[in-house]
């Protein structure tokens, strides 16, 4: 998949979308108007987009607590998601899924669990009716360094393994499970290493190069549509913000969230397309602007869309 | 009509599902060549192939959460973990995952998934290979949990649960494996949520599940020896639960025995019991009295195992000091 000037400055909305709706989900969450937890994607927003914007429509993927750069990756609405973060009727779950659960079956986003690790053997077996079924699609399961150690993890990617899915396990490293840091969490120098326990193909990229992991990504979902099994693609990257509101950063140091945001994915993506001469100030700052006035457009649905009532409600749960 | 076991029945709705809707599949330990540990899939292998009587690792997250994943996008995995007592291992997937994505989601998704196993003491298998944990299922929301007692609710509320588009637990009992009972060939489906009175009676009404349904029908043929008249309701399935032909019973008794072999905390038992009261009270002639399993795990030593366990004289005792005021047959 070649990427073209139009595809690139796609790539860069998406990423700033990303990144303007989680600044303004943090506000509204200072402004107590979204309620409960929410883990912002900031600084990672490369892994999302590279991801996604490797794959085909038809293609899934699945989601993590903190999803909504996923989402927003996948082709999720702003609108719809911003209510969903602020409880209401018309979000994506009708209120009832709230941040860690946002799902979009129909654009092929199966669903953001709240827990670690939980979305791999869903992944696995919507990987499973894919080949069941015979189908060219593919499954990409995003989840965080933390999950890479739960036990399903390993099942999952052990029977990934055996029966060659079509699945490609996406570990967003950004170095820290809540507060258990990576150096210390695992024995291994690359997390990628344990790719070879499942004998399956180990790739790290770095994770805030937008353009690398697309194309590490183009790799994986080629094997995988040509039967070939999954991958495990470590995206190295970083999160800006704590793991969630109540995150007082006591186990990293200023020194390395500034070292880390000197590597802002967005930046970076920036500086490419300007020296391709394909984005300039004046263009960048057009797109800022229409991402700006998405977002308030989202708001102010969501802020007018009604609250849920508990009418109907077993209907949401038995099918 | 022919007889066959709890076992075949099982197998019999297995292979007709699997031969009248394609997205039907199996998953499982040694479910393969093997047949299972118990056997109840000895020989469909040969008919469908491995794609789709899938040997899995020992790997019980995994594959609960594979079928969830897989049931996600429309197929209708029928999981078999081998001893009740592994679902534990299964517990996120099935409780976190399976039972609350539709509801999490809004109400979109679907999750027709089947998660088959046997439970139950009786076979010497001691603590970690004999428990009996519908209780646990029963409480969370999301999940259906069905729990045939005869070869032909086996075959009949199989057949519903792969049909329906929700996650079902089904329960099986190690002991009713190899019982024969009469079931109907081809198309027979119990639905999930209605309760059957397997025996009529007029003086005191004895609900029971799965290997208690036997022990009661046993017990209530002594009764009748002695001139009590005990009907005998089995809910079949607990979600949804029939409360309907329970209560209905039991304001026609007007006297409730509860009987399961799973623990007597939060057992089940206390469920019905607390709707009964709750509902039928004014009916009622004597306290409603339950028979469960002690609150221990299952001991391995054969009388052990026996005592700790709802016996049927243990049935009849009761039925007489609910009926009599005395436990004695005098």
């Amino acid at each position: 998949m070649s990427l073209d000037a139009t595809d690139l400055l796609t790539m860069y909305r998406t990423m700033l979308r990303i990144r303007l709706f989680e600044e303004r989900v943090d506000e509204l969450v200072l402004k107590g108007q979204i309620h409960g937890t929410t883990h912002l994607y900031i600084g990672m927003e490369a892994v999302a987009v590279g991801v996604c914007s490797a794959l085909l429509p038809q293609d899934y993927i699945t989601s993590t607590h903190r999803g909504h750069g996923h989402c927003i990756a996948k082709g999720a609405d702003l609108g719809r998601m911003m209510a969903e973060l602020l409880g209401r009727e018309t979000g994506y779950c009708k209120g009832k899924g709230g941040s860690m659960h946002i799902a979009d079956l129909e654009q092929g986003n199966l669903g953001a669990t709240g827990i670690v690790g939980s979305g791999i053997p869903v992944a696995t077996g919507a990987a499973l009716a894919v080949q069941m079924r015979k189908e060219s699609r593919v499954v990409a399961c995003f989840f965080g360094d933390g999950a890479a150690n739960s036990g399903a993890f390993h099942e999952s990617l052990n029977l990934a393994a055996i029966w060659r899915l079509p699945v490609v396990f996406i570990c967003e490293n950004n170095q820290y499970a809540m507060s258990g840091s990576a150096r210390e969490m695992f024995p291994i120098p690359k997390i990628a290493e344990r790719a070879a326990a499942y004998g399956i193909p180990g790739v790290t990229v770095d994770g805030n190069e937008v353009l690398a992991v697309h194309a590490a990504v183009v790799d994986a979902v080629t094997r995988a549509r040509r039967g070939d099994g999954p991958t495990f693609l470590i995206c190295e990257t970083y999160r800006w913000k704590g793991h969630s509101r109540s995150d007082a950063n006591r186990y990293r140091t200023k020194e390395e969230i500034a070292a880390w945001q000197a590597r802002c994915p967005i930046a970076r993506l920036r500086a490419h397309l300007e020296g391709k001469g394909i984005l300039d100030g004046q263009t960048a700052a057009v797109i800022e602007r229409d991402v700006e006035e998405e977002l308030a457009k989202a708001i102010q649905f969501a802020q007018d869309s009604p609250i849920p009532t508990l009418e109907g409600v077993e209907a949401d749960l038995y099918a | 009509m022919r007889e066959i076991t709890y076992k075949q029945a099982i197998q019999e709705a297995l292979r007709e599902e699997m031969r009248r809707d394609e997205r039907v599949f199996l998953m499982g330990e040694d479910i393969g060549v093997y047949g299972g540990a118990f056997g109840v899939t000895l020989g469909l292998l040969e008919e469908f192939g491995k794609d789709r009587v899938r040997d899995t690792p020992i790997s019980e997250l995994g594959i609960v959460g594979a079928a969830a994943g897989a049931a996600l996008l429309g197929m209708r995995p029928v999981v078999e973990i081998m001893f009740m007592d592994f679902t534990t291992l299964a517990l996120d997937q099935l409780a976190n995952q399976a039972a609350k994505m539709r509801f999490m989601f809004g109400g979109k998704a679907r999750v027709p998934m089947v998660l088959r196993a046997p439970q139950g003491a009786g076979t010497g298998a001691a603590a970690q290979h004999s428990q009996s944990l519908e209780a646990l299922f029963v409480h969370f929301p999301g999940l259906k949990v069905a729990m045939p007692s005869t070869p032909a609710d086996a075959k009949g509320l199989l057949k519903a649960a792969i049909r329906d588009d929700n996650p079902v637990v089904f329960i099986e009992h190690k002991l009713l494996y190899n019982r024969k009972g009469p079931v109907p060939e081809g198309e027979h489906v119990v639905p999930l949520g209605q309760a059957d009175v397997k025996r009529p009676g007029r003086d005191l009404t004895i609900i029971a599940v799965s290997a208690m349904v036997p022990k009661a029908l046993a017990a209530a043929e002594t009764l009748a020896g002695e001139g009590i008249e005990a009907e005998v309701v089995d809910p079949r399935s607990l979600v949804p639960l029939d409360e309907g032909t329970i209560l209905d019973s039991v304001r026609r008794t007007g006297r409730a025995l509860i009987i399961h072999e799973a623990c007597r905390t939060g057992g089940v038992g206390a469920e019905i019991l607390a709707r009964i009261v709750e509902e039928a009270f004014d009916y009622l002639d004597a306290p409603v009295r339950r028979l469960a399993g002690r609150d221990l795990p299952i001991p391995y030593s054969k009388e052990l195992e026996r005592q700790v366990i709802p016996q049927e004289e243990d049935i009849v005792r009761e039925a007489r000091r609910l009926v009599r005021g005395r436990a004695d047959g005098a």
